[in-house]
């Protein structure tokens, strides 16, 4: 059985890697976006203090709360305001006293202007703690990465699988292996298989390519990251195969994958943040594989998750995943 | 000789068909022998095949291999060359070959299939660049991968020019020297004639007739063509012995009393300076079963 699988994985991975085209593609286009999209919000200034706060709004100096222009983001917890903080999300971060603390980062400009601001004015006279926190920015494309390259996973995972499975029926390819002791699971697997490997593949240069230009600011482990990619890969090919299973024409196929790849790209979170978002949307967007994979990767990137704080995600993702490949696997017809 | 494949009241109907496709269809393959379906394009023949093969399930009838249902262990002692098929891309015919063998428990050597099947020169190619003769080649060894005791060839010279037809029947008969059961589907009368040692004329999913070539022509035929270019033929009034048919521009008639056939055409005012008399083959044999030609 494993021969067999072998023999059918390692021809795929050659048929792909020997189509100079597709694998160009494959890599050349989530370095254009990543790049794209790096430069394209390169300087997203605003010129509005962000300025959280530890506790209640109200116990801050009253001349300080009613300067213009100031953004009071309230925090129950000191660790994810901190946090926030030392990645410049605030500018400055206060717990109301007396005494009255705050905390800035050293390595923010605005965070010095949002300090001459609160001694200057709001707080002038009144005895002030100050604490010092360091880290460097994270920038809408530290946030970004993780979503396109989840999304690029998506198109490979169902087109690569799932256009490919429906292009092998229609020409006879698989009517021929079907002629022989080839199993419909084995030959299965092994697309699986292939696919998951290629992606990864493509991940990992795409990633590491990218980090070496623009030096990406991940707060959890790379190991995680990896994780949670390849159980989003293995999800998203099994609902290629799904789709795959039974269509015989290409035009078909290609509507199918369409019509679930074009909501997935909008509506899971990739360009912008489905906090806040209403709740029909947001429903949608939580039965949709990639939501579950970009918010996983996004939080581990950004927040610094580990797998435990990640694991409604994951486990939604490997029951999805066991779903479309049993579903697919039981309905899948040679011709 | 023993029966290696049986088939008996074979039926199969496609959904939103009026007719079946085979129609109570029943035959015996005898070991070793090469066995030809012959007919016109859409006859059934490859439906025919394919149920054979055990890629289609028929609606009626059934199918013995040795004496039992087919198994699982049929797919392993048969190999199929298919009428319209693809391959993996951008794979070469080694690495073909060689992923079909791994498929198989017990596949033959590469080098031994590329010998058989003369693909010396074409092994680190690519079948998208080979010839029509050629890819049918890299199609009979991936048919011949695991060595099988049965071969089906479905149409497997249809588009092939003249001589790659020749080449390939040469690589049939050698198939069929190693002991191998060979069957055979065309819609080319001199194929089967050449290869089959027993043919069945298929048409509208039934066999019309069957036996050996010869022997078929033998039992429905006793005599000879005559052809004359349509210009030169005049209807004679008195009876002419046999049947005439017009076959573009040739009247042809078909009689076992030559003798009198010509003095009737002498006696019509017939020129007879372009005259041709052939043998009958399997062709005139499916005009006559059914009023129509082979190739419609």
């Amino acid at each position: 059985m494993m021969r067999r699988i072998w023999a059918v994985f390692i021809a795929r991975n050659k048929e792909f890697m020997r189509d100079r085209g597709a694998l160009g593609w494959n890599l050349m286009f989530p370095f254009f976006v990543v790049f794209g999209m790096a430069f394209a919000f390169s300087d997203k200034g605003e010129d509005i203090f962000k300025v959280g706060v530890v506790g209640e709004v109200s116990g801050l100096p009253a001349r300080f709360a009613a300067t213009k222009y100031l953004n009071f983001v309230p925090f129950e917890s000191l660790d994810v305001a901190e946090g926030k903080l030392r990645h410049h999300q605030l500018d400055i971060l206060l717990r109301p006293g007396p005494p009255l603390e705050y905390w800035v980062n050293e390595s923010a400009p605005k965070g010095y202007l949002a300090e001459r601001l609160l001694l200057g004015g709001g707080a002038a006279g009144l005895s002030v703690i100050r604490r010092e926190v360091s880290g460097r920015p994270i920038r809408y494309v530290d946030w970004l990465v993780s979503g396109l390259l989840s999304m690029n996973m998506m198109f490979s995972a169902l087109f690569g699988v799932g256009y490919v499975l429906v292009r092998y029926r229609k020409t006879g390819v698989l009517k021929r292996l079907k002629a022989t002791p080839l199993r419909a699971a084995e030959f299965l697997a092994a697309q699986v298989m292939s696919r998951l490997v290629l992606s990864m593949g493509v991940f990992t240069v795409v990633y590491h390519g990218a980090d070496f230009f623009l030096h990406f600011e991940r707060l959890g482990s790379l190991f995680d990251l990896y994780l949670i990619f390849l159980l989003g890969s293995a999800c998203l090919v099994s609902l290629g195969l799904l789709v795959a299973a039974r269509v015989t024409s290409e035009e078909l196929a290609g509507g199918l994958l369409n019509m679930l790849s074009w909501p997935m790209m909008f509506l899971s979170g990739v360009w912008f943040s489905l906090e806040g978002a209403p709740r029909p949307l947001r429903l949608l967007a939580d039965a949709m594989p990639l939501t579950h994979l970009i918010d996983a990767a996004r939080a581990v990137m950004t927040e610094g998750a580990t797998l435990a704080q990640v694991s409604a995600h994951l486990w939604t993702l490997g029951a999805m995943t066991a779903v479309f490949l049993a579903v697919g696997a039981w309905t899948f017809r040679w011709e | 000789m023993s029966a290696v494949l049986e088939a008996h009241g074979l039926v199969k109907r496609y959904p939103r068909s009026q007719t079946n496709a085979v129609d109570g269809l029943s035959m015996v393959v005898r070991e070793g022998s090469c066995f030809g379906l012959l007919g016109p394009n859409g006859a059934g023949k490859t439906t025919t095949v394919e149920m054979l093969e055990g890629i289609l399930t028929p609606d009626a009838g059934m199918i013995h291999y040795r004496g039992a249902p087919l198994g699982k262990s049929f797919q392993e002692r048969t190999g199929i060359q298919f009428q319209d098929t693809a391959l993996q891309e951008h794979l070469t015919v080694r690495e073909l070959l060689g992923l079909f063998g791994a498929l198989y428990p017990s596949p033959l050597d590469p080098a031994e299939l590329a010998v058989l099947c003369e693909l010396g020169e074409l092994l680190d190619r690519d079948p998208k660049t080979l010839s029509g003769g050629q890819r049918q080649r890299v199609f009979l060894a991936l048919a011949l991968v695991n060595d099988p005791d049965v071969v089906f060839l479905d149409e497997p010279t249809t588009g092939l020019d003249p001589q790659a037809r020749r080449n390939f029947w040469e690589l049939a008969r050698s198939i069929k020297r190693r002991g191998k059961t060979v069957i055979l589907t065309t819609h080319y009368m001199e194929e089967a004639y050449a290869l089959c040692d027993e043919v069945a004329i298929v048409d509208s999913g039934r066999i019309i007739a069957q036996g050996m070539p010869d022997t078929l022509l033998k039992e429905h035929f006793d005599g000879v063509t005559i052809e004359l270019p349509k210009a030169d033929f005049k209807a004679p009034q008195t009876g002419v012995p046999g049947d005439i048919v017009e076959r573009g521009d040739t009247v042809e008639l078909m009689t076992s009393q030559v003798d009198a056939a010509l003095e009737a055409l002498k006696r019509g005012g017939s020129s007879l300076a372009h005259l041709r008399v052939r043998a009958r083959t399997l062709e005139d044999l499916f005009l006559h079963l059914t009023g129509r030609e082979l190739r419609e």
